[in-house]
């Protein structure tokens, strides 16, 4: 590979549970539901009330920035609850679904033929719009601007992600109709990165009309943000979208089917998993679906929507995010550890550093739970973060500018360039316990509050 | 045990009667079990290193130091009177002149610690374990006990808890704690008797601590830097050859004489990555260019000596390993970290070689850059945005 970019810093978090490559089950839900809370910087309006019916394809909710911007059922059913928070903050649009679904007909097209404002009107009245990432600050793409460019990475690092090589393998037309669609939306190139060692097996590696990078190295080199930070930096005033593969492939088959289905495979993972494999479900199903797939022999087990680093906590009656193609399940580590910290060995536990000895096995996996492993602190090893950053960035001055709330100084510091998710693994690995991600998305929601 | 605490924990909680005593009890718990904290936000696994980790492998890195200073303590006390100790007798003086230290050293650092973690309502920080396991070997043997407490308090209020605890200081508190020490008592700092075990009591008292007999004829108690001043004749006959000095067999502060205990601790320090070893190799690149300058003018005494003598003499080693690295209060950007400890090293033989009055300048070196070390990190950091700034726009007009 002539133009392979080797990244170097990282870690690939040697946690244990990875799915086996085999549908357990096909899950035909019962209840499923739309969070706004999986959008960035969402603010939404609701379009229907307790008990409608809808189909899958009819609009639930709008963006109240742009009310253009239809979030869709992904099921045919009724709705039957709305959630609600403090200060009535909308959390869930809870549907009842049919025993068969019902979609609503958007009509087959073929994208190529298509202007690019037929193909934004098809996306926005299908709810798939949503699932356009704009950068920076990761918010729902904006259908007025045409991006610089559309970045997608065909393969994740994240630890026990989903394998598009599995997940996707028979999609490659779907995945080929979602480029030709997206690429009349930016002005310039769809670029796809691939992983430079596992190409081969990749879904998406003969797709036309692409950009092809190649990335290796451990993780975060599958995360999209790095793979821009290297391609194309993105400059103040610029925006790029990105999208995921399976979002990518939902898009293509809306285009070839004429009906939204926003059926994936999702891989059921995590130390806590009986068998950790891939099932057939959709976006927003309830975790009730999986609970014969985890142990929860003894002590708590946490359902987590998306990977051990950025996913969220769902509960065991949660539902999975709109974006997220795996389910971790980790045992809550609420117990106390005598001399912990003291104790020249402490084999169950996995340490980046060197201080504790499981450098010695470094291919072993650790059945790793929710506990904090120590207390909170100020910073003190401030210059660990940049191993396991693959990006020309300072990361703990970025924090510090995210804390002090200087904008001039995050702005300096590459506040457009990165997500939280970028910076996961400094988080994961922090001595004093800093929660990185949070300062992060504090930082960019008054980024997007003083600058809009 | 762990059913002792369970039991005990509510009344130390918010409401509880020992309320008060949060904080206190918080940093005894978290001493005895990792908590059962479990992640809120962010990422749900953690690595499992902590802060207290992080020290205690520094602590480690100092025990090789510790003991050899204990051993040397005893040796350098019977070398004074003339006393021909065997090996235990020498360990047993050490252990008696030192553990007095540490406890001065912890008791008065922990107490403010505790007090001001109780006023803030914060957790116990552990960043004292380490300075105060690194101030008694920074100082000379035979310090008053009054002085150290002193010296400490000054340390921890004044160098670390106003600025906000472990981790917002500016400078190294066991630095801070040394060099008050130095200049608010300096007729009983300097000069060359309070280096030797014993010999400020026999001074004042005109007793020894063991028989009462005598310093030997041939005493002199000053350190190898003193008798650098006189050039390298001068050193060598006072016993200070290149593989005395790198034995550690002079006196000096009680830590600081053994390069080769020093360096067992810098490879646990590399090792384990606690330290970073481009400011340690820095620094002593840093020094050797300085002393090779001052070889090649040759105008003092102190300038004829080799430059690598200078490596082993006095501090400079102690305070390259275990000082200067204080992730806290040294630059923190990878080309900060070089320049920060090249100067760190040329500093302290600048002062050596054209400072007579004072001919120890580690300490001074160290505290100087770390307070410029922010100004360091602010210019590479500026220096390579600008420079990506520039690379990028050239990029993009070129595509």
């Amino acid at each position: 590979m002539s133009d392979n970019i080797n990244l170097k810093r990282g870690l690939n978090v040697p946690i244990g549970g990875v799915a086996a490559q085999q549908i357990k089950k096909v899950i035909v839900a019962d209840v499923v539901a739309l969070k706004p809370t999986d959008f960035r910087g969402l603010v939404p309006k609701l379009l229907i009330h307790e008990g409608d019916r809808v189909l899958a394809g009819s609009p639930v909710m709008a963006d109240k920035a742009d009310l253009s911007i239809l979030f869709t059922s992904p099921v045919s059913g009724t709705v039957k609850e709305i959630v609600r928070g403090e200060k009535r903050k909308l959390l869930e649009v809870r549907i009842e679904a049919d025993k068969t679904v019902e979609y609503a007909d958007f009509g087959i097209r073929d994208p190529k033929k298509l202007s690019a404002d037929e193909i934004r009107d098809a996306l926005l009245a299908s709810g798939l719009w949503p699932g356009l990432v704009q950068r920076p600050y990761g918010t729902i793409a904006n259908p007025n601007t045409t991006p610089k460019a559309i970045f997608i990475s065909s393969f994740s690092t994240a630890p026990l992600a989903n394998e598009v090589s599995f997940s996707l393998k028979d999609e490659t037309e779907n995945l080929q109709a979602g480029i030709d669609a997206l690429s009349k939306l930016s002005n310039g190139e769809v670029h796809v990165s691939f992983n430079s060692k596992e190409e081969g097996k990749n879904p998406l590696k003969d797709l036309k009309n692409i950009t092809a990078h190649y990335f290796s190295g451990p993780h975060p080199a599958g995360n999209v943000g790095i793979q821009i930070h290297h391609i194309s930096p993105i400059l103040k005033g610029e925006t790029v979208w990105t999208v995921t593969p399976h979002i990518l492939a939902a898009i293509g088959r809306f285009f070839r089917t004429g009906k939204l289905d926003l059926r994936r495979k999702v891989a059921v993972t995590g130390p806590k998993a009986t068998a950790p494999s891939y099932i057939e479900a959709i976006a927003g199903f309830s975790m009730k679906a999986i609970a014969d797939m985890c142990d929860s022999g003894d002590g708590d087990v946490r359902y987590i929507s998306g990977d051990v680093l950025t996913g969220t906590n769902v509960g065991k009656e949660g539902f999975l995010g709109f974006f997220d193609d795996q389910v971790t399940l980790l045992a809550e580590g609420n117990y106390h550890e005598m001399f912990g910290w003291g104790k020249p060995f402490r084999s169950k536990k996995f340490s980046f550093s060197h201080t504790y000895f499981s450098w010695l096995t470094p291919n072993r996996k650790y059945a790793m739970d929710t506990n904090l492993n120590g207390g909170v602190r100020a910073f003190v090893m401030s210059d660990i973060y940049s191993k396991v950053l693959p990006m020309h960035l300072y990361p703990v001055y970025l924090a510090k500018a995210c804390l002090a709330q200087d904008i001039d100084k995050m702005e300096r510091f590459g506040i457009y360039e990165v997500l939280p998710e970028d910076l996961a693994l400094c988080e994961y690995i922090c001595p004093s316990k800093i929660e990185i991600q949070s300062i992060l998305e504090d930082g960019i929601a008054l980024m997007m509050k003083e600058m809009a | 045990m762990r059913k002792f605490i369970d039991k005990i924990k509510p009344s130390f909680e918010k409401g509880g009667k020992l309320g008060f005593l949060h904080s206190t009890f918080e940093a005894f718990e978290s001493f005895l079990y990792v908590p059962d904290t479990v992640t809120r936000k962010g990422s749900h696994v953690r690595d499992c290193v902590d802060l207290k980790r992080i020290m205690i492998i520094v602590v480690v890195a100092l025990i090789p130091s510790l003991l050899f200073g204990i051993w040397n303590t005893g040796y350098q006390h019977s070398a004074a009177f003339g006393l021909e100790w065997g090996f235990w007798q020498m360990v047993w003086y050490g252990i008696v002149k030192i553990i007095p230290l540490y406890l001065v050293s912890y008791i008065v650092g922990l107490a403010i610690e505790f007090i001001s973690a109780q006023i803030k309502g914060h957790e116990v920080n552990e960043g004292y374990l380490v300075s105060g396991m690194l101030i008694p070997l920074i100082v000379p043997v035979d310090v008053p006990l009054w002085m150290l407490a002193i010296a400490v308090a000054f340390a921890v209020i004044i160098g670390k808890e106003v600025f906000g605890g472990t981790g917002m200081n500016i400078w190294n508190p066991a630095l801070l704690c040394r060099a008050f020490l130095f200049f608010s008592y300096p007729s009983k700092m300097s000069g060359d008797t309070v280096w030797t075990g014993g010999v400020s009591r026999y001074m004042a008292e005109g007793t020894a601590y063991a028989d009462g007999s005598g310093l030997v004829d041939s005493f002199s108690g000053a350190t190898p830097l003193v008798h650098a001043t006189e050039g390298l004749d001068a050193l060598n006959a006072a016993g200070d050859t290149f593989w005395n000095m790198f034995a550690g067999i002079i006196p000096g502060a009680v830590g600081e004489t053994s390069v080769i205990a020093i360096l067992i601790g810098a490879v646990i320090l590399i090792w384990t990555g606690v330290a970073s070893w481009k400011i340690m190799l820095s620094s002593v690149i840093g020094a050797l260019c300085i002393g090779l300058l001052g070889n090649a003018f040759g105008t003092t005494p102190e300038m004829t000596i080799p430059a690598y003598y200078q490596l082993v003499m006095g501090g400079f080693m102690f305070g390259t390993v275990f000082m200067a690295t204080d992730p806290v209060t040294s630059a923190q950007t990878e080309t900060g970290k070089w320049i920060y400890g090249f100067l760190v090293g040329a500093l302290t033989i600048t002062v050596r070689l054209f400072n007579p009055g004072y001919v120890e300048g580690m300490m001074l070196a160290i505290l100087l850059m770390n307070t410029f070390a922010p100004l360091i990190d602010h210019y590479v950091i500026s220096a390579s945005i600008s420079r990506r700034a520039k690379k990028v726009s050239k990029t993009m007009k070129i595509a």
